[in-house]
């Protein structure tokens, strides 16, 4: 029982960053109606940002973390006006090459700036865990907890509270008829990037101080990005965070009653079982048919 | 037409609904062998979800269709094309990036019985070569074989029409469906595509059309159907069908669009 | 290809013609020879993906799968194994000649492609994509966990090298790399042959129909599911035959075989080379396939691969239809359509 108490406690630290990496990846592709194949890239970059702000540049941690979304935000603009921009008309199968192009060079050239050793990132928090009766928490994740709750609270107010979210669910809406009520669509599609990338970059600034950062991290990071997104339908941003949640339950569950190694072979098979029996994903709405 | 005549086609109190919205109630008609009927009807009246219905593209909510007295309800697109029921697309008509020519081969899909192993062994030379004069001569037939080289998608849009005509005939059906097969045509490319529609039904084609054009609907058609916020409202011979009053009325309650629409029926009416 | 014309093989004959010659211009340079041994069996994996990416226009992310699946059937088959499976039940495989594996390989990852093609194609755009990276995972996972049977990481070692047998001449071991590329070179070539006769055939018109206009494809009668899996069945079992070989020739594979990074080398081939074209795929595996061999003196290979990345980006903005058509449109200028404007009567004759 306390077993299972503990597990459930790792689903809800896993599960707010998984929550972070769904929700800018589902954004992107909801609002914009590209696949970013650039996520997991932008993730490990996320966490390299972290560890350069804190090593490098020497910062506070606390003062590092909005430093590497901030790097995040910069990188994804960048991104999306050098590369998506010019390619606006074209199918959704060119912006995904591209992506994936994108996505090799910015994973080779972390690789090839800091080397394929592991680096791990100083933290100001005590190394006892917290005692909660009968399950244990480091002080460090529950930061990266609440830091993501904070961060996945302040993306709904984005888009539900301000103007730009509104530009936001008017272009997700129908982007030619937000453009003809004086939409800027253009700048809509690059703060899309630019926020789903600083999310990406967000959950590897969190999660890069809790395991280690190396260049490959953003891999497996990104095709759980995909398993949470399907699972709660491409474009939904509320169906992202729950699906953020469940597939670390799925992954706890399977680690710790069937083997670890399969760990990561949980969202995958989330992946199949939806589209056996659900391809609209768990939460979609009636589908709309022709 | 013969009122006793066993109907190829009939649509038997077939029910659409997305969501809330009703697309189509409770639609009943038949269409009888030989007939070219029109479905008409002002914009979002339910015309082209009627095709969708009818083709296995869309299902419906309620009721079925029976097409010569098999019931399509479940089956899917292709499965209704081989009993021998064909349509035509209103935008997308053709396959752009081939030729005309290979937009036809592609349409005798149906045409062919060569096998997966004989077409690896490089057996089916004859097979291939039946199919091409099969091709040639439906691309003659529309009149097609001067631009048989060009990409379907490079051709004018009266040309595309044509070619998913040819493509429709490819699979040889007893009934063809005509999805507004003169939108955006001239007046005299209309003409011929009404020369066009009579060939057809002389080849023993039954032919249904959603069409806006009412002049050309008045002229080809033998009966006519209408339909108004998915439900049909009159149903009968052009004659009777351009002094109906109900028919008037849908088409005045819309906005300028339909009022120019309507305005083509009375001067249809008037011609 | 509508009129069948005795000239239409002539660059591939040319090409086969000149890769047959190869090793001798190169002067049996065991380097170059590995080099151009990899290169081939990756470029059939790439003429077999383009069956998929460019006839159908389905994005599979996943087929670096079946070359691996192809690669472990065959070293299984070729070594035995002896494994528990649930429920105590003990398998035990005696080792099979390396050619009874090539064959089962191909049978094995046709299979997969069956059911692959039946779960995926109820899907399509980026739910499609996303199914098929899914299922390579898997099976790298399963093949990296399932310790008894595949040894894990620490890789299959010893895979016999296949053996061949001819007519008259008995069954050759093929140990060398002359021996090795020459048989690439055959099943290559029986690929592109097969691959052509399809795409030139109903199903490849059925294939092209679906990718260019679906709807219009289903209205006229073409099975969309039937068609796609078919295209998955054949093209899952190409990639396989090239793992069985890629298998037999290095004689160790290990879940590495399973890395994304292969797939994206294939659809760099296949988008550079010219997607949905017979030749592209060989033009662009040739290309991509051998310039690791010229980038490795200058450059290391993290670079290298930033150099692919840009490659793939660069190919988007610049020959987005990739090199083969590009090539085409070189030699063979469009012709000038005639009287491209005046709208042809048509003329009814009842």
């Amino acid at each position: 029982m306390n077993e299972f108490l503990q597990h459930l406690l790792n689903t809800l630290i896993l599960g707010g960053t998984y929550a972070l990496l769904g929700i800018g990846l589902t954004l992107i592709f909801g609002i914009m109606n590209v696949v970013n194949f650039t996520h997991g890239a932008l993730y490990t970059v996320g966490a390299y940002f972290m560890y350069l702000a804190v090593t490098a540049l020497g910062l506070n941690f606390f003062a590092a973390l909005p430093t590497a979304v901030l790097g995040g935000l910069l990188l994804g603009a960048t991104l999306d006006l050098a590369l998506l921009r010019p390619l606006r008309n074209a199918d959704m199968d060119t912006t995904m090459l591209v992506m994936i192009g994108a996505g090799i060079v910015l994973q080779s050239g972390t690789l090839w700036l800091f080397g394929g050793v592991a680096k791990s990132i100083p933290t100001p928090f005590p190394d006892a865990p917290l005692q909660l009766g009968p399950v244990s928490v480091s002080w460090l994740r529950l930061f990266v907890l609440g830091a993501a709750l904070v961060l996945i609270g302040l993306t709904y107010w984005l888009i539900n509270r301000t103007r730009l979210g509104l530009a936001m669910r008017a272009t997700f809406q129908d982007h030619d008829t937000a453009a003809l009520m004086g939409v800027n669509v253009r700048l809509i599609y690059t703060a899309t990037f630019a926020m789903g990338s600083s999310l990406a970059a967000a959950a590897g600034a969190l999660l890069g101080p809790v395991y280690v950062v190396f260049p490959q991290m953003g891999g497996m990071a990104e095709l759980k990005a995909f398993a949470i997104v399907i699972l709660g339908g491409l474009g939904n941003v509320t169906g992202a965070a729950i699906g953020g949640f469940i597939l670390a339950l799925a992954e706890e569950l399977g680690a710790g009653y069937i083997s670890s190694g399969y760990r990561d072979a949980m969202g995958f098979l989330i992946i199949i079982a939806v589209l056996i029996f659900k391809p609209t994903g768990l939460f979609a709405k009636a589908e709309r048919i022709g | 037409m013969s009122e006793r005549a066993v109907p190829i086609l009939s649509v038997e109190h077939v029910g659409v609904r997305f969501g809330g919205l009703v697309a189509i109630a409770d639609l009943h008609f038949d269409v009888h062998p030989g007939e070219i009927v029109s479905l008409i009807g002002p914009n979002g009246a339910g015309k082209t979800t009627a095709f969708n219905v009818m083709t296995g593209f869309l299902k419906p909510s309620q009721g079925q269709v029976r097409f010569r007295g098999t019931s399509l309800h479940g089956l899917q697109p292709h499965e209704i094309v081989r009993l021998g029921l064909s349509r035509t697309f209103q935008r997308t008509s053709v396959f752009p990036d081939d030729t005309v020519f290979d937009n036809v081969m592609i349409g005798l899909h149906r045409r062919s019985r060569a096998r997966l192993v004989d077409t690896l062994l490089g057996r089916d030379r004859a097979g291939e070569a039946a199919l091409r004069d099969r091709a040639r001569e439906l691309l003659d037939w529309v009149g097609l074989s001067g631009r048989a080289q060009e990409k379907a998608g490079a051709l004018a849009y009266g040309e595309q029409r044509l070619v998913g005509v040819a493509l429709a005939l490819a699979t040889e059906p007893a009934m063809l469906l005509l999805d507004e097969p003169v939108s955006g045509m001239n007046a005299s490319e209309t003409q011929v595509f009404v020369r066009l529609i009579r060939a057809i039904r002389d080849r023993g084609v039954t032919l249904l059309l959603v069409e806006h054009d009412m002049p050309m609907v008045m002229e080809v058609s033998d009966r006519i159907v209408v339909l108004n916020y998915g439900r049909l409202i009159a149903e009968g011979p052009p004659a009777v069908i351009r002094s109906d009053p109900a028919v008037i009325e849908a088409y005045l309650g819309q906005g300028s669009a339909a009022r120019a629409a309507a305005q083509s029926v009375r001067e249809a009416a008037n011609a | 290809m509508t009129q069948p014309s005795r000239t239409r093989h002539l660059p591939a004959l040319v090409l086969l013609a000149a890769l047959a010659a190869l090793p001798f211009a190169l002067g049996h340079d065991p380097y170059l020879l590995n080099a151009l041994i990899t290169t081939g069996v990756v470029t059939i994996a790439a003429m077999s993906l383009n069956l998929l990416l460019g006839f159908t226009g389905q994005l599979s992310l996943g087929h670096i799968a079946f070359f691996g699946i192809g690669a472990y059937v065959s070293g299984l088959t070729s070594l035995g194994f002896d494994v528990e499976l649930f429920g105590g039940l003990r398998v035990v495989h005696e080792p099979w000649p390396p050619a009874v594996g090539f064959g089962l390989a191909v049978l094995a990852t046709a299979a997969c492609g069956y059911l692959v093609g039946r779960l995926s194609f109820r899907v399509r755009g980026a739910y499609f994509v996303i199914v098929t990276i899914s299922f390579a995972e898997v099976v790298r996972l399963v093949a990296l966990n399932w310790v008894e049977l595949t040894q894990g990481p620490l890789a299959l070692t010893g895979i016999p090298p296949l053996g061949l047998w001819l007519p008259g001449l008995g069954t050759t071991v093929l140990r060398t790399k002359l021996q090795n590329y020459y048989l690439v070179l055959a099943v290559g070539t029986l690929c592109y042959v097969l691959i052509g006769r399809l795409v030139a055939s109903r199903f490849g018109r059925a294939m092209r129909g679906l990718k260019e206009n679906e709807s219009l494809a289903l209205s006229l009668g073409i099975n969309a599911t039937r068609t796609l899996t078919l295209a998955a069945v054949i093209s899952a079992a190409m990639a396989g035959a090239a793992g069985s070989l890629y298998a037999h020739y290095l004689r160790i594979i290990d879940p590495d075989v399973f890395l994304f990074s292969t797939t994206v080398t294939m659809v760099i081939m296949v988008v550079g080379g010219g997607k949905g074209t017979l030749l592209g795929p060989v033009v662009g595996g040739l290309i991509f396939g051998l310039l690791p061999v010229a980038l490795r003196p200058v450059m290391v290979p993290e670079a290298q691969w930033m150099v692919f990345g840009l490659v793939l980006i660069g190919i988007q903005f610049v020959m987005p239809r990739g090199i083969v058509p590009g090539l085409v449109r070189l030699v063979a200028p469009r012709r000038p359509a005639a009287a491209s404007s005046s709208p042809v009567p048509a003329e009814v004759r009842p």
